[in-house]
């Protein structure tokens, strides 16, 4: 977390003090939390499903984390990085073929079922592993559950798993739902998947659709005296300038994940009784990655990457695309990540001289119209940001004599285009890393990956040195000589460049100075805010 | 009476063609647009091949497009919209979810637009080429050159933000417990902004039109007859003048209720309105055929029932026209 702070202040040289002054107050505040109060947010999209059991992904948490919870969530100070949640401890056997977890007491589902070792079982067993996007990578070995007793459940792998893994996702894909809501009936069918019961500290109250989602303070919670707030109210509001006008307006409180756009951030900081903040999504890390077609003769040629590498101007991205709130990338782990990242990797400075000598090297030379060869580039649509990245990228291209056809889809077609038709020469894409390489990273560059899986390697990459430290990580149990893996997994990268990182970048959240803990945890925005507090 | 509904049932046969031709145009288009509900989805979650080959199972995807257009127009004539797949519910529910919030506004809308408009039109063509004719001529034609998105934004920044005279946007309150004549009151406050922006811009058009129809008016043998028996100008221009020129306008009615669902696409985003606008464009997003191509046969029926409303007020305003409709 520290490296991205500091290279962020760096480049906001400018506007570091404003950062600091609306950033830190958030932060040991020493005010003891009112209690009621409504805290009104604003939501730019409805999830189609919202059971985080089943979709794991930011969209759902955003609402859903405040009524079903995991296992543990993420932390700044805690041990592993974690704070316990449903489970109170966790352990990991020697050989890697059981995890066991002591369950949390006197936990009741909403519905004033208790919540027992079963509910854990039933979700790990019957929804995880095969049904949920990310588990079912994760707990692909899950074999059983074990439940001695009601508070303790003991995950048996058919394989071993590296403890470490398991810990590290415990966040984003562990979420809890109860057996026996879920037991009768198709389970992707059920109607608690529209209207979710969980343990958390909100209920859920209604939906309307297009307009908002109601949550309502949950009398019996675990934590003590928590929930403060009485209610949260998530507003849908669709156009992209309509968060900032209801901030100032102050008909919302909190505008989360960026949904106030960068451009509008230094206007609105300014308004009174506003606050622009940074923190609170350190654990939510979005790669900047240029995608690239290994098919293409030209672009199989690592000298034709290594020359794309030095053609991008990463710290211009950063300053410009990104306003500043970003870092630059040096591989396939973000530096803010505290447990595998490295800096010691092949880096590619931005020399447009060099990268033009290495494609006459690889025998491109430039034709009489100044070009060498056309590409076809798909920036991805789902960030203002890949899209603006893409028009840059296509005039940094041309500036080493590559031309690059820019075409612009909406989501469904462009994740038909790169991931299932192969219809690209370079992609501009967003990736998460999710706080382990083997939950969503090395799926981007290993081979052997069926056509049409979103966000993997799909440019017909293939390094079997690479594929095999992929491999031996993936069951290396000993989390010193596994992290030791996955440096040498970012230098191989880097070295050979399956894909180009770019840049790094979180979420901003504009936030009204009445409420209090905001940003208070490296997954705040999808954590369940039972500390929140409005004051009057 | 009859005559209304001699051409209430041609009407009617004439309608199922369209919208057959509708419903086919629309499957096909989005047949064509890369990418399915599957590629929507997964765009936002990711996934491994075996659940993206169960979800295409389960949404009926990896049957051919053919059969998928015969199942559903099976279905349609069974009255039936079908399930979408984004809501996860009935099309009918969700669509007569969003239906009475779009009507409430384009009617609205077009209440202002066509009641101002033609009031302002006859203003300025009581007098054609004169002071206030040029002025409102110039303003109406501003307003009408002002893209419906900036007009709604700056009315947002103005009413809403600076002054908090009126919501951000919305239907009503949320959550608010209000009922009866306060619940009114309040989606009245909440429509003032959406209303006036759209409203406003269509506005220009029944203007111009008024005041045209008007000038060209004035020039007719019965106006020189009605000045000739000494009739006050008020008169001429209210009974004789604005009377004949208003007959356009209505047909316009008819023809702009197509346009202002579309515009409504625009103000429904900008002011967040749950309404069948941007249901739309969520659907096309999504994907969900189904869904879209509910929303667009309930608004073909719509139109087809507005210009069928309009022709036969038309019936009745002008006794020239239908006579020869109703006598086929």
């Amino acid at each position: 977390m520290s490296e991205v702070t500091i290279s962020r202040r760096s480049v906001l040289a400018g506007s570091a003090l404003l950062l600091a002054s609306t950033a830190l107050p958030t932060i040991g505040w020493a005010q003891t939390p009112k209690k009621g109060g409504r805290l009104v947010v604003a939501a730019d999209s409805e999830p189609r499903n919202l059971n985080p059991a089943i979709v794991a992904s930011n969209g759902v948490f955003f609402i859903s984390s405040k009524i079903v919870e995991p296992l543990a969530e993420a932390s700044f100070d805690g041990k592993d990085g974690l704070d316990p949640r449903l489970a109170t401890s966790w352990e990991g056997a020697a050989d890697g073929l059981s995890v066991t977890f002591k369950l949390r007491e006197g936990v009741k589902w909403h519905d004033g079922k208790p919540f027992t070792s079963a509910d854990v079982a039933f979700s790990a067993l019957q929804i995880w592993k095969p049904l949920q996007n990310l588990g079912r990578t994760v707990f692909k070995d899950l074999e059983a559950v074990d439940t001695p007793d009601e508070l303790t459940a003991v995950f048996k792998f058919a394989r071993p798993t590296p403890f470490q893994l398991i810990r590290n996702a415990l966040p984003a894909l562990t979420s809890v739902v109860p057996k026996h809501i879920y037991e009768t009936g198709k389970i992707e069918e059920n109607p608690a998947n529209n209207a979710p019961i969980g343990t958390g500290p909100f209920k859920f109250a209604e939906h309307k659709s297009g307009e908002y989602y109601r949550l309502e303070r949950n009398g019996d919670y675990w934590g003590q005296d928590q929930p403060y707030l009485d209610e949260i109210i998530y507003q849908v509001l669709p156009d992209r300038t309509s968060a900032a006008s209801a901030l100032e307006a102050e008909e919302i409180q909190l505008a989360a994940f960026s949904a106030v756009p960068l451009a509008d951030l230094d206007r609105i900081s300014k308004v009174p009784g506003l606050k622009v903040i940074t923190k609170g999504y350190e654990a939510l890390t979005y790669q900047l990655v240029v995608e690239i077609n290994h098919r293409r003769k030209e672009l199989a040629d690592l000298k034709v990457r290594q020359a794309i590498a030095h053609a991008i101007d990463k710290d211009f991205v950063v300053k410009t695309v990104f306003l500043g709130y970003a870092a630059t990338a040096t591989g396939p782990v973000p530096k803010n990540d505290p447990q595998f990242y490295t800096a010691d990797v092949p880096t590619y400075v931005f020399d447009v001289a060099k990268a033009n000598a290495l494609l006459d090297e690889a025998g491109y030379s430039k034709g009489d119209n100044g070009k060498r060869f056309s590409l076809k580039l798909l920036p991805a649509p789902y960030f203002n940001e890949t899209k603006q990245f893409g028009d840059y990228l296509r005039q940094a291209l041309a500036a080493i004599g590559i031309d690059a056809q820019l075409v612009n889809n909406d989501s469904a077609a462009h994740i038909k285009a790169v991931y299932t038709d192969h219809a690209f020469d370079l992609a501009v894409g967003p990736p998460v890393f999710r706080g382990d390489p083997a939950i969503s990273t090395t799926i981007l560059v290993q081979s052997g990956i069926p056509d049409g899986v979103p966000f993997s390697n799909q440019g017909g990459y293939k390094n079997d040195e690479l594929d095999a430290l992929i491999a031996k990580a993936s069951e290396t149990l000993d989390p010193a000589a596994r992290t030791e893996l996955y440096k040498e997994f970012q230098k191989k990268v880097a070295a050979d460049l399956p894909l180009i990182n770019v840049a790094e970048w979180s979420f901003i959240s504009v936030v009204r100075d009445t409420v209090g803990n905001v940003a208070n945890n490296p997954r705040w925005a999808v954590s369940n805010w039972a500390d929140t507090y409005l004051e009057s | 009476m009859t005559r209304a509904l001699l051409l209430l049932r041609r009407r009617l046969v004439g309608s199922v063609f369209v919208l057959l031709i509708v419903v086919i145009g629309t499957f096909l288009l989005l047949e064509a647009a890369p990418g399915d509900a599957v590629d929507a989805y997964i765009a936002s979650t990711g996934g491994d091949a075996g659940m993206i080959e169960l979800l295409r199972h389960r949404w009926g995807l990896d049957q051919s497009a053919l059969t998928r257009l015969a199942t559903y127009l099976w279905a349609l004539l069974h009255l039936d919209l079908g399930q979408s797949v984004t809501f996860s519910r009935p099309i009918r529910d969700v669509i007569l979810e969003r239906l009475p919030n779009t009507l409430l506004l384009m009617g609205s809308a077009t209440a202002l637009s066509f009641g101002l408009g033609s009031a302002l039109g006859i203003y300025a063509g009581a007098r054609p080429g004169g002071f206030r004719d040029r002025l409102l001529s110039i303003g109406s034609l501003a307003l009408y050159a002002v893209p419906g998105f900036w007009l709604g934004l700056v009315l947002i920044i103005v009413f809403a933000v600076d002054l908090r005279w009126f919501p951000i946007g919305g239907i009503e309150s949320i959550a608010s417990g209000k009922t009866g004549l306060d619940r009114a009151a309040d989606i009245a406050r909440h429509l003032v902004l959406p209303v006036s922006a759209l409203g406003f811009i269509y506005l220009a058009l029944y203007l111009r039109m008024m005041r045209a129809g008007m000038a060209e008016v004035w020039r007719q043998d019965f106006v020189l007859a009605a000045r000739a028996k000494g009739l006050s100008r008020r008169r001429i221009v209210l009974a004789h003048v604005a009377r004949n020129a208003l007959l356009p306008l209505v047909t316009m009615l008819g023809l702009q209720s197509a346009q202002m669902l579309g515009g409504s696409v625009v103000i429904e985003s900008v002011f967040s309105v749950p309404g069948l606008g941007r249901l739309a464009q969520e659907a096309v997003a999504a994907r969900d055929t189904p869904l879209l191509l509910g929303i667009i046969l309930v608004s073909a029926v719509l139109v087809i029932v507005i210009n069928l409303l309009v022709d036969i007020a038309y019936a009745f305003l002008d006794p020239r026209v239908g006579a020869s409709e109703a006598g086929a």
